[in-house]
């Protein structure tokens, strides 16, 4: 369908000189953190906000912004990968493990199921297999870099799943739902992965 | 705070593509709330991962594309009408 | 009236100028293959390909007026950027680069469109505004004012073209300084406010048509003083550069 591109003189992708063997194939490093949305930042009042988890058969476990709070916290570092092609090293977050709020959902009764959609103020949603979020790999955070997670980053609390493409690790995140089947959320539904793991560049629908 | 976001003179490229005549003049009705407006002044934020165009007054996604590397995928539903004024017919 | 499209295809247009407009833009004289001509505030799309298949790709407005023999680009150097620095410091003279349009059908001006014409642009949103105003200098049946935002006056691009326009009285330009300005500077030293358009802008009943383009805050902010002194929805037309315009 196309012919040879034309190749622009002296044009370069930014491939990492250091670091090379953190960043996945056509990722390259940016040091700053570059800000994507796909609507308006929402303002929930914390006072107004929950975090919910509910499972297939119908039920739902809830925390308030202190209960999750409350909860035992994490600070991981990590590598994020964005699909757009940056890639930032040594992240610093603060936050609650999933793997605490799924034993706290089962224990209220929420049925474990093999797929996950995280939803968030104004809409969005994301799609993962359960096992992406189990066994140390994700968070819900609300802080970044020592300080609360700031609006245009995702806060109040936002997901981390720093382990697959970042439009994954859902910004302004109320919940998740364990569905029996994948359902594809606001960016898969337009051909982006299911799974989006970027050290196989599964970026497309499609992608092996 | 949403100073990211652009409009839809930005996706006049990506629409071109697929419609035959530039959409972003024409007026757009939104689903959700009725609201009509030129596609060119709805908000686009979309950025680098795709076009989400919204509309201005209930910020409701009215359309959403994404280029593939080999597939064009568009999501209008948040259109309920779309009017572009073509050339009078003789 | 939206005529169907030439079928959009990416061309390799030549460089065959370049000229430095301030510190941090150049404007870029492309001969463009097949160029079908452009509607004053339209734009292109440019596309970078390196030999290991990286690809980025940004939209420029066309600078030049519609008749003009080559397509004009005015590109702001953005720090850190895709794009802007390689078409700002590597492409020289005889170079090839990837294009496609022209692009856009609501941020334009024809010159059969009633008047006036009131242009607001804050940075490189005065790119297109000069497609527009070179135009009207071509074809004034209408009277034109622009107001222009800069940091200072080093950053202010087509200066002279703009002071020669003013002194010939083709038509009003009025600038404002946000950051720095000379001491004997005579236009304004603030951001764009509401009395900065009440003294600029026609009161609404003239049935101005306005044309407002530049970083997303600035655009924002003047489309909705704008509607604020009374101008209908319809009579401005915007085009928002992101957060750095």
């Amino acid at each position: 369908m196309s012919d040879r591109p034309f190749i622009a003189r002296g044009f370069h992708s930014r491939r990492p000189a250091e670091n090379a063997n953190r960043i996945p194939p056509g990722q390259y490093e940016t040091r700053d953190f570059p800000v994507l949305s796909a609507g308006p930042t929402p303002r929930t009042p914390l006072a107004r906000w929950d975090f919910t988890i509910t499972g297939s058969n119908g039920r739902t476990v809830r925390w308030s912004w202190e209960e999750l709070r409350a909860l035992p916290h994490e600070q991981p570092t990590v590598d994020i990968h964005c699909v757009t092609k940056w890639s930032k090293l040594d992240t610093k977050w603060e936050g609650v493990s999933v793997d605490t709020l799924l034993a706290l959902a089962s224990d209220g009764g929420v049925n474990e199921t093999g797929f996950v959609v995280a939803f968030s103020d104004g809409g969005y949603t994301t799609n993962v297999p359960l096992s992406d979020v189990k066994g140390g790999k994700a968070w819900i955070v609300f802080g970044y870099d020592g300080a609360p997670l700031p609006a245009e980053h995702g806060g109040p609390a936002r997901l981390l799943i720093p382990h697959l493409y970042f439009w994954k690790s859902a910004k302004w995140v109320r919940g998740l739902r364990l569905t029996e089947r994948n359902e594809p959320g606001f960016w898969e539904q337009l051909g982006y992965h299911d799974r989006g793991d970027p050290w196989r560049e599964q970026r497309y629908q499609g992608d092996p | 705070m949403d100073e990211m976001r652009l409009d839809g003179n930005a996706a006049a490229g990506p629409l071109a593509e697929l419609f035959a005549r530039d959409i972003t003049a024409a007026v757009a009705t939104c689903a959700k709330c009725g609201r009509a407006t030129p596609v060119g002044s709805l908000f686009d934020y979309g950025q680098t991962m795709g076009v989400v165009l919204r509309c201005n007054g209930c910020e409701a996604a009215m359309l959403r594309l994404v280029r593939t590397p080999g597939s064009l995928r568009l999501d209008p539903s948040g259109l309920s009408l779309l009017i572009v004024s073509v050339e009078q017919e003789a | 009236m939206t005529p169907p499209l030439a079928r959009l295809e990416w061309k390799v247009a030549t460089v065959v100028d370049i000229r430095d407009e301030t510190r941090r833009a150049r404007t870029l004289v492309l001969e463009v293959p097949e160029w079908p001509g452009h509607l004053a505030g339209q734009h292109v799309d440019v596309r970078l390909v390196a030999e290991d298949g990286y690809q980025a790709q940004r939209s420029y407005s066309i600078a030049s007026a519609p008749g003009s023999r080559h397509v004009e680009l005015t590109v702001e150097r953005i720090e850190n950027a895709e794009v802007s620095p390689y078409l700002c410091d590597v492409l020289q003279r005889g170079d090839g680069v990837e294009v496609r349009g022209p692009i856009g059908g609501y941020f334009v001006w024809r010159s059969e469109d009633p008047g006036p014409l009131l242009l607001v642009g804050g940075g490189s949103g005065v790119v297109p505004l000069m497609s527009m105003l070179r135009h009207h200098a071509a074809n004034a049946r209408i009277p034109a004012r622009l107001l222009y935002s800069a940091r200072t006056l080093d950053d202010v691009i087509y200066r002279n073209e703009l002071d020669a326009l003013a002194a010939t009285g083709g038509a009003e330009i009025s600038i404002a300084l946000t950051r720095e300005s000379p001491g004997d500077w005579r236009g304004f030293r603030r951001r764009i406010d509401r009395a900065m358009l009440e003294e600029i802008a026609w009161p609404a009943s003239e049935g101005a048509r306005a044309y407002v383009c530049g970083p997303t805050p600035l655009v924002e902010s003047v489309a909705t003083l704008l509607v604020e002194l009374g101008y209908d929805a319809s009579q401005v037309r915007t085009e928002r550069f992101g957060p750095t315009g």
